[in-house]
C-alpha cells in the first residue's frame, strides 16, 4: 500500500520535536526524558480546557469514543496554538492492535491532521505488533529496555506515592519526592546504553524508606479502586480529574499499573494461538517478554512486601489465574478480561470500592466492564461497584453525584460486615414495628 | 423533642422537609428556576414559624444541591443515600424503591443484597422526559394523565432515549391515533425503562414503594407500574407524601451527622453562599449592544417576500401545505409569486381540522376573484393532506424546500433547515440536490428542545430567545443531545449562570449541533459560499447569530424562514399547474368530516396497527403501516428483494431429529450468517437444531431484564430474547461460540468481529441466571483457520459427549463449511440476479448495506420492504461486495463485515445503484465507516444516505429520506 501520509525519518530526528498526548503523568514524563536521552526531541502536551474537545469533535467523528477525542483534540490544539512549527513536529501515540476501534486511533489522527491542514505532521506509533513504521524511530534493545524499566518505575512510584498521598502531614510533600524520584532515575540513567538491574533494585529500596519517612497523619481512610478503558482511567483529562476529586473526598485511590496492560497484551498472543492455532515462533517473543516483564514486576513486589510498610499488587500470573472465575481469556478486545479481572483483584485484595471508568458507548466495555458487574457482585457480596461514562457532553455534576453515592455506600459496607453478627440477632426477633 | 431540617435541592425543584422526630411536620416544594439559593432561602422562611428560636439540625441533598452544600457550610448527604434511609424509617417492610425525579431515576433493592442504581448518563424515562411528551402534545402534565386513565390500548415506544420515544410519538399524534392511548403509551415507555435501564438483569419483586414527583401527581403512571410488575395493591405502596421522601432523609441524616444550629445563622450561611468558583467555559456574547443587533436586523429583513392582501388581488393562485411533524404550514402564492395567505402555527396533534379551516378561509378570501390552479402538499403528513383534500401533487419536503431557497438565492449551494424536531442539510451542485443529510435520532429534537426548556423556565419560547441576546456570558454547553443538554444545563445552574446566559449557551448548541454533528464540517469553504438556512428555529435571533458566528460569515434568512416547504410546494404546484385544482371547494370543505378506526394489517406477518382515516368521498387513508402495501394497489411486477432472499433461503433450513437430542441456537448476531455452517455442522453430529423464535417486540420485552448495558446496540439487547426463547421451549442445551475473528475474505488489512459479536456468548452466560440450568456451550472458535478449527472443535464437543469421534467431526466441519460457501455463493448470485433484472425492468436500485443481522425484520423495522415497496430493488451489501476490488480506505480496515460495507460503496461509486448504510444505534465502529463509506461515494459524486435504527418502530423520517434520495437521484438524471 502506498503512504499518502508523511513518515518520521531520520532526518526528521535531528529537527522535529515529537509531542506527545499526557495520560499518566509520572510514566510519561520518564518516557519523554529517555527519548531525549537517545537524540529526539520530545515534549508532553500539558494542553487542558474545553478547547481541546471543541477542536476534537471538529475533526472526529463524535461518535467515536472520548479517548480519541481527547487525543487528537490534544494534539490540534496544539498544533493551533503556534507553540510549534508544524514543518518542525511530529506526533507520537501508542497504538494497540486488535478488534476495538482504538486500534484506528492513529489513522483518525492522520485523517485529522489532512483536515485540519497539517498532513505534512509524521505520526509515530508506538507498538507492539508493528502496525505502521516510521524509519526515524527505532525502538533498539537499549531504548527498548530502558522504556520497561520506565515503566515499572512509573507503576512503583504511582502505587506507593498513591499509598502515601491521602496521609501526608505537609499538603504536597509526597508529589515533591515523586518529581525528586523521576529526576533522581533520570540523571542516573543518561549516558548509559543499559541500566543494571541492580541498581534499579537500589533505587527502589531507596524510594521505598523515602516515601515511608513523609510524615503521616496516621488515620485510615477507604480506599477505592479505578479501573476502566485505559485512557480514561489513567488520565486526569479524561476522568475529569477523578482523582484528584477522591482524595478531596477523603479517600486513598488504588489503581494498578501500565505493565499490567502490557502484560494483558502480551499473554494474548498465547492464548490466540491456543484458542485459534498459528506460528509457534510469533508467539514466542511475546512469550519472552511476557516473562522479562514478570520477573520484574516480581522483583518490584518482593522488594515492597520485604519493606513492610506498604502493600503489594499480585504479580501478573496471578492476575492471569484469576479470569477463570469470571471471564474467558478470550475477550481480548480492548482491555477485555484484564477490566474484569482488575475489579476481581481490587475486591480480593480488600478494596470492595471500585469505580470503572469508560468512555460513553465503549464497545469492549459492554461485555467486560458493565456485563461482568453481575458476576463480580455474585462472588463478592460486599462489591460496592459505580460504572461511569465519560463524554464531551456527559456533566461533571451527574459523574460526581454517582460516586458519592457510592462513596456513602462505603460506610454502609464497613457497617455491614462489621455488624454481620449481630444482624443474625434482629432477623431472630423479627420486624415488629 | 429535636428538630431536623431536610432540603433536595432538584433539578426543577427546591424541597424543604422539617421533621420532629420521625415526623414531618412541615414541607413545601417550589420550582427553583434556576435560582437556588433565593429560592432555598425562601422556603427555609416558610418553615420558621415551626422552627422558632430552637436549635436544629439541618443537611442539604439532591442532584443541584452539592454546590449550596459546600458553599453555605451544609452537611451534604446523597439522594439515594437520603431516599433509603426515609424509606427505612417512615415505611416497612418494603423490597424495592422505585424514585423518579426531574431528570434522574433511580432503583433500590432493600432486602436480599442491597444495591442502588441510578439512571445512566443516556436515558430519558423521566420527569422531564414526561413535560416534554406533554408539551408536545399540547396538554398539561396533569391532562396527561387524566388522558392515560382512558386508554384502550398502547402502541410501542421506544423507551430508551426520549429523543427516540418522540419520534414514535410524532407520527401517531399525526395519525390521529386517539390521544389517551398515547398518554399512557408514555407512560409505559417510562416504566420500561425503569425496568431495563436501571434494573439491570435484578427482578424487582416484593413490596415495591414508589416515590418522587412524578409519580405521587400521576395516577395513570402508578397504574402503568402496578399492571407491569404484576403488583397486588399489598405490594405497591405509594406512600402520600412521597415527593418529600429524599428530603426527609436529609433531615434524619442530619440528626446524626449534623451540628445544631439556629434558624437566623441558618438563613445568614445560605443566603451568603457565594457562587463556587465556576469551571463554566463562558462564550463570547452574541450581540454587545442595541446597535449590533439592529444592523443585523435590518441586513436579514433584505430576503422577503412580496405580501399582498388577497381582497387586492385577481387573477390565479397556487396552494402549497406543507404538513410538518409538529407543525402545519400553509401558503398561497399568486402568478408573481406573492403571498397571499399564509399561516404557520402547530399542529396540536390534529392536522386534519387545521387544515380544513384555513383551506375554508382560503376559498372564502378567494370567491370568484382568484381561481385555485394548483394544489401541493409535503412533509410527513404529505400523503394524508393529499387524500382527504384531493391536493393535485405531491412533493418530497427536501425537494419543497430546495425549490423555495432557490427563490431567494438563485445560487444556493448550501440549504441549512432546522425545524421542531429535525435539522435537514442539503448541499447543491450544478442546479440539483448533491447530499442530503438529516440528523440522527439521537441529536434531534432541537428546536423544540428550546422551546420545552423556555416553557420549564416559565417563558415563551420568544421571550426566551430574546433574553439571551444581550447575554453577557453564555455558556458552553455542549454539543450533543438533549439528554445531555440538561445535564450540562443542570451544571451551569449549579454554578450560577443567569437565565440570559443560558438561553443564550442553548442557542448555540443548537448550532453547533447542526454544525458538528449532522454537516460534519471541518472547513467552511466546504459547505459553500451562498448559504440560506430556514426553519422555524431560525426565526430566534440568536440561533440565527450564533450560526453566522460559527460559519464566520453571513446567511441569508428568507423573511418566511419557518413556511419554506409550504412555499416550495406552491412554487412546484404552480409549476404543475392545471386549468383548476381538483383541491374539495369551499362546500366541499365546509362538509368535511372524518372518522378514525383501528385495524390490523393483514398484508404479511407483521400485523401492523393500522389508523384508517375515512374521508367523506369514502377515500381512505390508512397509516401506521410499516410498509406502503396497504395503500398501494399492487401493478403485478416482482420487486426483486435480496434481503427477503436470504430469510426465506435462513429460513428453510430443515432440522430432523437426531441420535443426540437437540440443541438450540439463538437467531440472532452474526448467526444470521453462521447459521448454514452451524446447521450442517451440527446436523452431521446427530443433533436437532431448535431455532429460537423470530426476533419481535414481544421477545426483546421477555429478555430486557437482563441486559446490563442500555447503551449497546438494539441487535445485541434481542439476543437476551432469543436465549429466553430456547429456555422457554424446554431446550437444555444451547450452542453459541464466541468469535474474536470472522473468516478472511481478503478485503482488508485483518478480519475480525466487533467486540459485542464476538463475545456477548460471555455477557449472556454472565446475565442471564437461567442459563445456568442448562448446558451453555460457547466454544472460542475460529473459522478462518478450517484444519486449527476441526482439531479444536473436536477437543471441544468429545468433552462435550465422548461419543463423538475425529471422524464423525471432519465429516460435519467439511459439510459446514460447504453450506456455507454455498449460501455466500446462493446470495451472491442472488444479487448478481437482481442487478441483471433492475437493468432490464427499469427499477433503480438500493444497496441497503448493513451486517448480516440487519436482515432480521425486527431490527430493520421493514425498511428493505418499504423500499420495494416504492418500486426499487434492494440488494445487500454482502452479494455485491466481490463485484469490484476492495477500495483503499483511509482507516484502519479490519473487520469483515464493514471490509464488505466499503467493497459496496466502491460499486455504488462506480454504478447506478444507490447505497443507503444501516447503522445500528450505539454501534461504535460505524462511527468510523460511515465516514469512510461517505468519503468513498461522494469522491465519485455520489449520494450517501445513513438510516440510523434502534428499536424505534416509525418509518416516517426514514421515508422521507429514501424518497428524498429516490427524488434528488431523478432529478439529477432528468439534467
Amino acid at each position: 500500500m502506498s503512504k499518502d501520509y508523511p513518515v518520521f525519518t531520520e532526518e526528521m530526528k535531528k529537527t522535529h520535536t515529537i509531542l506527545l498526548p499526557m495520560m499518566l503523568p509520572i510514566h510519561f514524563t520518564l518516557l519523554r526524558k529517555i527519548l531525549e536521552q537517545s537524540g529526539y526531541r520530545a515534549e508532553v502536551l500539558t494542553n487542558d480546557g474545553p478547547n481541546i474537545i471543541e477542536e476534537g469533535l471538529r475533526y472526529v467523528h463524535n461518535d467515536t469514543c472520548y479517548p480519541a477525542l481527547l487525543v487528537i483534540g490534544q494534539f490540534i490544539d496544539a498544533l493551533k496554538s503556534g507553540k510549534y512549527d508544524p514543518d518542525k513536529t511530529a506526533l507520537m501515540i501508542t497504538q494497540t492492535g486488535g478488534g476495538c476501534r482504538a486500534s484506528n486511533y492513529i489513522f483518525l489522527l492522520r485523517k485529522a491532521l489532512k483536515r485540519s491542514g497539517f498532513s505534512q505532521v509524521p505520526v509515530i506509533s508506538l507498538n507492539a505488533q508493528k502496525l505502521d513504521d516510521s524509519p526515524g524511530f527505532k525502538i533498539t534493545i537499549s531504548l527498548g529496555l530502558k522504556f520497561v524499566y520506565a515503566v515499572l518505575a512509573g507503576d512503583f512510584l504511582m502505587h506507593i506515592s498513591n499509598q502515601c498521598r491521602p496521609y501526608e502531614v505537609e499538603k504536597g510533600a509526597t508529589d515533591r519526592l515523586v518529581q525528586t524520584w523521576i529526576n533522581h532515575l533520570i540523571t542516573a540513567w543518561d549516558g548509559k546504553k543499559m541500566i543494571g538491574l541492580r541498581h534499579l533494585k537500589s533505587s527502589f529500596k531507596k524510594m521505598l524508606s523515602d516515601f515511608d519517612s513523609i510524615p503521616k497523619t496516621g488515620e485510615k481512610k477507604p480506599r477505592v479502586g479505578i479501573v476502566g478503558e485505559i485512557y480514561v482511567k489513567y488520565a486526569p483529562m479524561g476522568n475529569n480529574h477523578l482523582e484528584e476529586f477522591l482524595l478531596s473526598e477523603g479517600v486513598e485511590v488504588v489503581l494498578f499499573g501500565l505493565l499490567d496492560f502490557c502484560q494483558y497484551c502480551l499473554s494474548n498472543e498465547s492464548v490466540d494461538r491456543k484458542l485459534y492455532g498459528g506460528k509457534f515462533k510469533s508467539s514466542l517473543l511475546s512469550k519472552i517478554g511476557y516473562r522479562v516483564i514478570l520477573s520484574l514486576q516480581r522483583m518490584m513486589n518482593r522488594l515492597i512486601t520485604r519493606h513492610g510498610v506498604f502493600w503489594a499488587p499480585n504479580d501478573f500470573n496471578k492476575t492471569r489465574k484469576l479470569a477463570e472465575r469470571y471471564i474467558g481469556r478470550g475477550v481480548k478486545m480492548g482491555e477485555g478480561w484484564l477490566l474484569t479481572v482488575e475489579m476481581a483483584e481490587l475486591i480480593e485484595k480488600g478494596v470492595n470500592n471500585v469505580i470503572c471508568t469508560q468512555p460513553f458507548g465503549c464497545l469492549p466495555n459492554h461485555i467486560a466492564g458493565k456485563g461482568m458487574m453481575n458476576t463480580i457482585k455474585a462472588h463478592h457480596p460486599e462489591a460496592n461497584l459505580v460504572a461511569i461514562d465519560y463524554d464531551s457532553g456527559a456533566s461533571i455534576v451527574n459523574q460526581q453525584n454517582r460516586i458519592k453515592l457510592m462513596l456513602a455506600n462505603i460506610k454502609r459496607t464497613e457497617e455491614m460486615t462489621v455488624s454481620k453478627e449481630t444482624e443474625k440477632v434482629i432477623s431472630t426477633k423479627g420486624l415488629s414495628m | 423533642m429535636s428538630l431536623s431540617l431536610g432540603i433536595d435541592v432538584g433539578s426543577t425543584t427546591v424541597k424543604v422537609v422539617l421533621m420532629a422526630e420521625q415526623n414531618i411536620i412541615f414541607s413545601h416544594y417550589e420550582r427553583h428556576f434556576s435560582q437556588v439559593r433565593e429560592k432555598t432561602a425562601e422556603l427555609i422562611r416558610m418553615a420558621k414559624e415551626h422552627i422558632g428560636t430552637r436549635p436544629f439540625t439541618v443537611a442539604v441533598t439532591g442532584s443541584a444541591g452539592y454546590g449550596l452544600a459546600m458553599a453555605a457550610d451544609i452537611p451534604f448527604v446523597q439522594e439515594v443515600y437520603a431516599t433509603g434511609g426515609a424509606v427505612q424509617t417512615l415505611l416497612h417492610n418494603i423490597d424495592v424503591v422505585i424514585e423518579l425525579g426531574g431528570e434522574d431515576a433511580k432503583i433500590l433493592f432493600l432486602t436480599g443484597g442491597q444495591e442502588e442504581r441510578m439512571n445512566g448518563s443516556c436515558a430519558g424515562g423521566t420527569g422531564a422526559f414526561i413535560d416534554q411528551m406533554a408539551v408536545l402534545m399540547d396538554v398539561t402534565v396533569d391532562e396527561l394523565d387524566e388522558l392515560s386513565l382512558q386508554a384502550e390500548k398502547l402502541y410501542p415506544i421506544a423507551s430508551h432515549c426520549g429523543v427516540f420515544a418522540k419520534t414514535d410519538i410524532q407520527p401517531l399524534l399525526n395519525q390521529n391515533a386517539k390521544k389517551s392511548d398515547i398518554a399512557a403509551s408514555i407512560y409505559q415507555a417510562v416504566v420500561d425503562q425503569t425496568i431495563i435501564g436501571l434494573a439491570q438483569g435484578r427482578r424487582i419483586a416484593g413490596r415495591v414503594a414508589f416515590l418522587g414527583g412524578p409519580l405521587h401527581f400521576a395516577e395513570g403512571l402508578r397504574r402503568r407500574f402496578k399492571e407491569t410488575l404484576a403488583l397486588s395493591d399489598e405490594n405497591a405502596v405509594f406512600p402520600e407524601n412521597c415527593q418529600f421522601f429524599v428530603g426527609a432523609g436529609a433531615a434524619l441524616y442530619a440528626v446524626e451527622n449534623g451540628e445544631p444550629i439556629c434558624f437566623d445563622d441558618l438563613i445568614k450561611q445560605v443566603e451568603e453562599a457565594k457562587a463556587e468558583t465556576s469551571d463554566l467555559h463562558i462564550l463570547e456574547p452574541l450581540f454587545l449592544n442595541e446597535e449590533e443587533y439592529t444592523a443585523f436586523k435590518e441586513r436579514h429583513a433584505k430576503a422577503t417576500v412580496e405580501v399582498v392582501n388577497p381582497e387586492d388581488y385577481t387573477g390565479d393562485a397556487y396552494v402549497g401545505v406543507d404538513c410538518g411533524s409538529t407543525t402545519i404550514k400553509i401558503i398561497l402564492i399568486g402568478d408573481e409569486n406573492q403571498i397571499l395567505y399564509q399561516y404557520y402555527g402547530p399542529n396540536n396533534g390534529n392536522p386534519l381540522d387545521l387544515v380544513r379551516y384555513h383551506l375554508s378561509e382560503i376559498t372564502k378570501l378567494c370567491a370568484d376573484r382568484i381561481s385555485i390552479r394548483g394544489s401541493a402538499t409535503t412533509g410527513y403528513g404529505e400523503e394524508l393532506i393529499k387524500k382527504a383534500f384531493h391536493f393535485d401533487e405531491g412533493i418530497v419536503e427536501t425537494l419543497a424546500h430546495y425549490r423555495a431557497t432557490r427563490y431567494f438565492l438563485p445560487q444556493v449551494d448550501f440549504i441549512l433547515d432546522i425545524g421542531g424536531q429535525d435539522i435537514k442539510c442539503m448541499k447543491i451542485k450544478n442546479n440539483s440536490i448533491d447530499s442530503i443529510m438529516l440528523n440522527e435520532a439521537c441529536s434531534s429534537g432541537c428546536g423544540s428542545f428550546l422551546e420545552t426548556f423556555a416553557r420549564s423556565l416559565g417563558y415563551s419560547a420568544e421571550e426566551f430567545a430574546h433574553i439571551g441576546l444581550y447575554a453577557k456570558r453564555p455558556v458552553d454547553l455542549g454539543s450533543r443531545c438533549t439528554v445531555f443538554m440538561n445535564s450540562s444545563i443542570k451544571q451551569a445552574q449549579k454554578d450560577g449562570a443567569g437565565v440570559d446566559d443560558i438561553s443564550a449557551g442553548l442557542c448555540i448548541s443548537v448550532v453547533k449541533n447542526a454544525v458538528y454533528k449532522v454537516i460534519r464540517a471541518r472547513d467552511i469553504q466546504e459547505l459553500g459560499q451562498h448559504i440560506v438556512v430556514q426553519g422555524g428555529t431560525f426565526y430566534n435571533d440568536a440561533v440565527l447569530r450564533s450560526f453566522e458566528r460559527e460559519l464566520g460569515h453571513n446567511v441569508v434568512r428568507p423573511s418566511i424562514a419557518g413556511l419554506m416547504g409550504a412555499f416550495g410546494a406552491a412554487l412546484y404546484a404552480k409549476e404543475c399547474a392545471k386549468e383548476k385544482s381538483s383541491m374539495l371547494s369551499g362546500e366541499e370543505l365546509a362538509n368535511f368530516t372524518f372518522e378514525t378506526k383501528e385495524v390490523h394489517c393483514g398484508l404479511c406477518l407483521n400485523r401492523c396497527h393500522l389508523t384508517v382515516n375515512i374521508f367523506p368521498d369514502g377515500g381512505r387513508y390508512l397509516s401506521g403501516n410499516k410498509c406502503e402495501r396497504p395503500n398501494q394497489k399492487t401493478d403485478g411486477a416482482e420487486v426483486p428483494n435480496v434481503y427477503e432472499y436470504k430469510r426465506n433461503k435462513l429460513a428453510s433450513l430443515q432440522s430432523k431429529p437426531g441420535k443426540r437430542g437437540t440443541i438450540g441456537i439463538p437467531f440472532g448476531l452474526n448467526l444470521y450468517e453462521t447459521l448454514p455452517f452451524w446447521h450442517a455442522f451440527l446436523t452431521e453430529l446427530g443433533y436437532e437444531v431448535v431455532l429460537s423464535e423470530p426476533s419481535s417486540p414481544k421477545l426483546y420485552r421477555a429478555g430486557r431484564y437482563s441486559i446490563p448495558s442500555d447503551t449497546v446496540c438494539y441487535p445485541a439487547k434481542l439476543m437476551h430474547g432469543h436465549i429466553e426463547s430456547l429456555l422457554d421451549k424446554g431446550v437444555t442445551t444451547i450452542f453459541y461460540p464466541c468469535m474474536t475473528y470472522n473468516f478472511n475474505e481478503e478485503k482488508g488489512d485483518n478480519h475480525f468481529n466487533c467486540p459485542v459479536v464476538a463475545y456477548y456468548p460471555e455477557l449472556l452466560r454472565a446475565n442471564v441466571e437461567r442459563l445456568a440450568s442448562v448446558r451453555f456451550l460457547y466454544p472460542y472458535v475460529g473459522l478462518h483457520r478450517p484444519k486449527d478449527f476441526t482439531k479444536r472443535i473436536y477437543e471441544y464437543f468429545h468433552k462435550v459427549d465422548d461419543s463423538i469421534t475425529k471422524q464423525e467431526i471432519k465429516k460435519s466441519t467439511q459439510k459446514a463449511y460447504l453450506a456455507y460457501e454455498q449460501f455466500m455463493q446462493d446470495v451472491k448470485a442472488e444479487g448478481k440476479r437482481v442487478l441483471a433484472y433492475a437493468k432490464e425492468h427499469g427499477q433503480e436500485v438500493i444497496v441497503l448495506a448493513g451486517r448480516p443481522y440487519h436482515i432480521d425484520s425486527e431490527i430493520n423495522h421493514g425498511i428493505d420492504r418499504l423500499i420495494t415497496s416504492l418500486g426499487v430493488a434492494v440488494v445487500s451489501e454482502d452479494s455485491i461486495c466481490d463485484l469490484t476490488e476492495p477500495p483503499k480506505v483511509q482507516v484502519l480496515n479490519q473487520w469483515t463485515y464493514h471490509a464488505r460495507l466499503y467493497s459496496a460503496a466502491a460499486y455504488c461509486a462506480r454504478h447506478e445503484a444507490y447505497l443507503v448504510q444501516l447503522v445500528s444505534f450505539g454501534c461504535g465502529i460505524d462511527a468510523i465507516t460511515t465516514d469512510e463509506v461517505r468519503d468513498i461515494l461522494e469522491s465519485h459524486g455520489q449520494l450517501y444516505t445513513q438510516v440510523k435504527i434502534d428499536d424505534i418502530h416509525n418509518l416516517g423520517a426514514v421515508r422521507i429520506r429514501i424518497r428524498s434520495l429516490l427524488g434528488a437521484v431523478k432529478e439529477r438524471r432528468e439534467k
